[in-house]
C-alpha cells in the first residue's frame, strides 16, 4: 500500500466511522460472549452443585442442562447478529472507502 | 507429475484388497467384534471417493497458492462446513460422547468451551486475519515484525500444536480400525498415515477441503440419525431419556450436574481459557481463513461453522446419554480389563467407542458400518488438515521466508512442503504408536492449552497492539509455549499418568491460566522496554497494517483459475 492511499483512507471520515462501529460492535459482542461463558465457568468453579437443581419438582432435568444448551445457542446467535450487521452496513461503508481511496 | 499420481493411485487400488485380507486373517485377536463386511465396503467407498477427489484436485493444484489455500476459491459456506469438519474431530465425536457416557454433564462443559471460542474469532480475528495473511498465520504475526525470528517462533508453535493434535487423532484412528477390522493397532495407524499423506501430497488444500466437507456432511447426518433414534427410544421425551440414564448410570443423579472433571476453580477457569482462546491459535483452523476469497466470505464461514459445530455438540450430548441407557450392562457391550492393576468394567474396545456401539444398537449392522466409516473419515480429514498446516509452517515459514529470505522459487517451496508432508506422516505414525494408551479427548485439551498460550497472544497482539515488537513477540510467545509444555509435563496428565510418579509436581490439569497470562505479560514487558530503532520502525508500520486489516486494501486475492 503506498503512502498516498494510506493517507487518503486514514483521513476519510468514513474510515473512522467504520473503525469505530466495527470495533465497538466486535468488542461488545465479545464481552457478551465472555460474560455468558465465564459467568458459567465461575458458577462451575465456586458453586457447581447449584447447577444440579431440578428445573421442576420431581424432574431429573437439572437447570444445568438448559443453561448449557443456552450457551451453545447464544454463540450461534451472536455470530448471526454480527454477520448481519457487517454484511449490510460495514461492507457498504468499506466499499465506499475503497473506491474513494482509488480516486 | 501426472504419471506419478496415476501409478500411485493404481498402486493403492491394488493394495486395498490386500489390507482387507490382512484384516480378515487377524480376526482371531478380536473375536468379540467379527469382521463387518458392510463397514468395510462403506469404508472403501469413502476411501475410493476421496482418492478420486485427490486425483481431481491434483490436476488443479499447480501453484503454491493452490497447494496451501486451494487458490482462495472456496466459498464461505463450503469453508464453514470444512471448518466444522476440521473441528468435529474424532476426539470430539468419540471423545466427547465418551465423556458424556462416563460422566454425564461434564461432557457438555467441554463442548461449550470448544464452541464459545468461535464468536470471539469472528468478532476480533477472522476478517483481519484474512486481510493480512496469505498462507499461514505467521504471515499475519510477522506482517510488520522481523521475519526470521517471528516466523521461526510461529512455525515452532504450529509444529508443536500439530504434533500433539496428530497424536490424539492417530490414537483414535488406531483404536477405531482395530475394533472395526480386527487389524492391529499399529497397522491401522500406518494405514491412516499413508492415506493422509496421499491427500495432502497430491491434492493439497483443495483435496483436503473437499474431504473435510464430505466428511462433515456425513458426520452431521450420521450423528443426527443416532440422536433421533435415541430420542425415539425414549419416546421423544427428554425427561424420560435423562431418567433412564440416571437409573442406569452407577453415579445416578450425579451425572446431571458438574462432577469431578473440573476439580477446582483454578482448573475450571484455566480449562475455559484454553478452550476458548486455543481455537483462535490452532494453525490448521487459522489456515482455513486463507482459502476464501475475501474478508466477507471469511466472516460467513465462521457463522456457518458455529452453527454446524453447535448443533453437532448438542447431538453428542444426546448420543452420550443415549449410550448410558442403551449400552450399559447390555449383553455383548461390556468387558472387564486390567488398568493400572485395577479391574475396570468398560465398553468393548474402551469407552471411546460409545458412539460406535450405539450406532449398531439404533441402526443395525449397516448403520454401524456407516458410522465406523464416518468416524474413520473424520480422522483422515482432520489429520490431512493438520499435516498440511504443519507442512506449510516448514515450507512457507521456515524454508521460503527464513532460509531463502522470501526469495525461494515456487517449485522448490512446493518440493519442501511435500518432503515435509512425508516426514510428518512418518512422525505421526510413530507418535500414534507411542501414545496408544492416552485418553484422546484430553490430548486435544493439551493442544488447545499450547495454542492459547503461544500462538494466540502473539497473533492477537500483532493485530491489536501498535506497541508489539519483534523482541516482545518472540520472547513472550516462547515463554508461553515453554510454560505450557513444562506445566503439562509436570502436571497430572504426564507426570502421574504417563511417567507413573505418585503425585504431580504441578497440581493442575490445565496450565492455560498461568501460561497464557505469562505470555501476555512478557510480550508486553519485552515490547515496551524495547527502545531499539527496529522497534520504532515496527510500531510505525502499524498504521498501514491497520488500514489493510480493516478495509482489505492490498489483501491477497483469490487466484484466477
Amino acid at each position: 500500500m503506498n503512502e498516498d492511499v494510506l493517507i487518503k483512507v486514514q483521513s476519510n471520515p468514513k474510515f473512522k466511522e467504520l473503525v469505530r462501529k466495527k470495533t465497538s460492535l466486535g468488542w461488545q459482542l465479545s464481552l457478551v460472549m465472555l460474560a455468558i461463558y465465564y459467568g458459567f465457568i465461575l458458577v462451575l468453579a465456586f458453586n457447581p452443585h447449584s447447577l444440579g437443581t431440578p428445573i421442576a419438582q420431581g424432574s431429573v432435568i437439572t437447570i444445568g442442562i438448559p443453561i448449557g444448551i443456552f450457551i451453545i445457542v447464544s454463540a450461534f446467535l451472536l455470530t448471526g447478529i454480527y454477520v448481519r450487521k457487517a454484511n449490510s452496513e460495514f461492507d457498504a461503508l468499506n466499499q465506499q472507502i475503497v473506491e474513494e481511496a482509488r480516486k | 507429475m501426472k504419471s506419478r499420481i496415476a501409478s500411485l493411485y493404481a498402486g493403492l487400488l491394488t493394495a486395498l484388497p490386500t489390507l482387507a485380507l490382512a484384516g480378515e486373517a487377524m480376526t482371531g485377536e478380536v473375536e468379540k467384534q467379527p469382521l463387518n463386511i458392510s463397514a468395510i465396503v462403506m469404508f472403501f467407498i469413502f476411501v475410493a471417493a476421496t482418492l478420486f477427489i485427490t486425483y481431481w484436485a491434483a490436476r488443479k493444484t499447480k501453484s503454491a497458492s493452490d497447494f496451501y489455500t486451494a487458490g482462495g476459491g472456496i466459498t464461505g459456506f463450503q469453508n464453514g462446513l470444512a471448518i466444522a469438519g476440521d473441528y468435529m474431530s474424532a476426539a470430539s465425536f468419540l471423545g466427547i460422547s465418551a465423556m458424556v457416557y462416563e460422566k454425564g454433564y461434564d461432557g457438555l462443559i467441554y463442548s461449550m468451551g470448544f464452541l464459545v471460542g468461535w464468536p470471539i474469532i469472528l468478532f476480533l480475528v477472522a476478517e483481519r486475519l484474512r486481510n493480512l495473511g496469505k498462507f499461514t498465520f505467521a504471515d499475519v504475526a510477522s506482517y510488520r515484525l522481523s521475519q526470521t525470528p517471528v516466523r521461526m517462533f510461529a512455525a515452532t508453535g504450529t509444529l508443536v500444536v500439530v504434533a500433539i493434535y496428530l497424536i490424539a487423532q492417530m490414537v483414535g484412528a488406531g483404536k477405531l480400525i482395530q475394533l472395526l477390522f480386527g487389524m492391529s493397532y499399529g497397522s491401522a495407524v500406518v494405514l491412516v498415515g499413508i492415506l493422509m499423506v496421499m491427500y495432502v501430497l497430491f491434492g493439497g488444500m483443495l483435496a483436503t477441503t473437499w474431504v473435510q466437507i464430505i466428511k462433515a456432511i456425513m458426520l452431521l447426518s450420521g450423528a443426527s440419525f443416532i440422536a433421533f433414534m435415541v430420542l425415539g427410544k425414549a419416546g421423544f421425551s427428554l425427561n424420560h431419556m435423562f431418567e433412564m440414564a440416571v437409573d442406569t448410570h452407577n453415579k445416578g443423579m450425579a451425572i446431571m450436574e458438574p462432577g469431578g472433571l473440573v476439580a477446582n476453580p483454578i482448573d475450571a477457569v484455566s480449562l475455559g481459557l484454553a478452550l476458548m482462546f486455543g481455537t483462535a491459535g490452532l494453525p490448521h483452523i487459522l489456515m482455513r481463513f486463507f482459502t476464501v476469497s475475501d474478508a466477507r466470505e471469511a466472516r460467513k464461514s465462521v457463522f456457518y461453522a458455529t452453527g454446524f459445530i453447535g448443533y453437532f455438540y448438542i447431538l453428542t450430548f444426546i448420543i452420550g446419554f443415549g449410550a448410558i441407557f442403551l449400552l450399559t450392562n447390555q449383553p455383548g457391550m461390556m468387558e472387564t480389563v486390567m488398568k493400572n492393576g485395577k479391574e475396570v468394567t468398560q465398553l468393548v474396545g474402551g469407552n471411546n467407542m460409545a458412539a460406535i456401539h450405539l450406532s449398531e444398537v439404533v441402526g443395525g449392522n449397516l448403520f454401524l458400518g456407516f458410522i465406523s466409516a464416518v468416524a474413520f473419515a473424520t480422522i483422515l480429514a482432520v489429520v490431512a488438515g493438520l499435516t498440511l498446516s504443519g507442512a506449510s509452517a516448514v515450507s512457507h515459514d521456515i524454508y521460503a521466508s527464513v532460509i531463502k529470505k522470501g526469495k525461494a522459487n515456487e517449485a522448490d517451496e512446493m518440493r519442501v512442503s511435500k518432503i515435509t508432508t512425508l516426514a510428518l506422516g512418518v512422525i505421526a505414525m510413530l507418535l500414534g504408536i507411542v501414545f496408544e494408551k492416552q485418553n484422546i479427548a484430553f490430548m486435544v485439551g493439551l493442544a488447545f492449552s499450547i495454542a492459547a498460550s503461544a500462538n494466540f497472544p502473539v497473533l492477537f497482539l500483532s493485530m491489536f497492539w501498535r506497541g508489539l515488537t519483534t523482541r516482545g513477540a518472540v520472547l513472550g510467545g516462547a515463554i508461553g509455549l515453554v510454560t505450557a509444555v513444562v506445566l503439562i509435563i509436570l502436571g497430572p496428565a504426564v507426570w502421574v499418568d504417563v511417567l507413573k510418579n505418585e503425585t504431580a509436581l504441578f497440581p493442575y490439569k490445565n496450565p492455560a491460566i498461568f501460561s497464557m497470562t505469562l505470555a501476555f505479560f512478557f510480550t508486553w514487558l519485552f515490547s515496551v522496554t524495547d527502545s531499539s530503532r527496529q522497534a520504532q520502525e515496527e510500531k510505525a508500520k502499524f498504521d498501514a497494517q491497520f488500514v489493510r486489516a480493516m478495509t482489505g486494501i492490498g489483501a491477497a486475492g483469490a487466484s484466477k483459475h
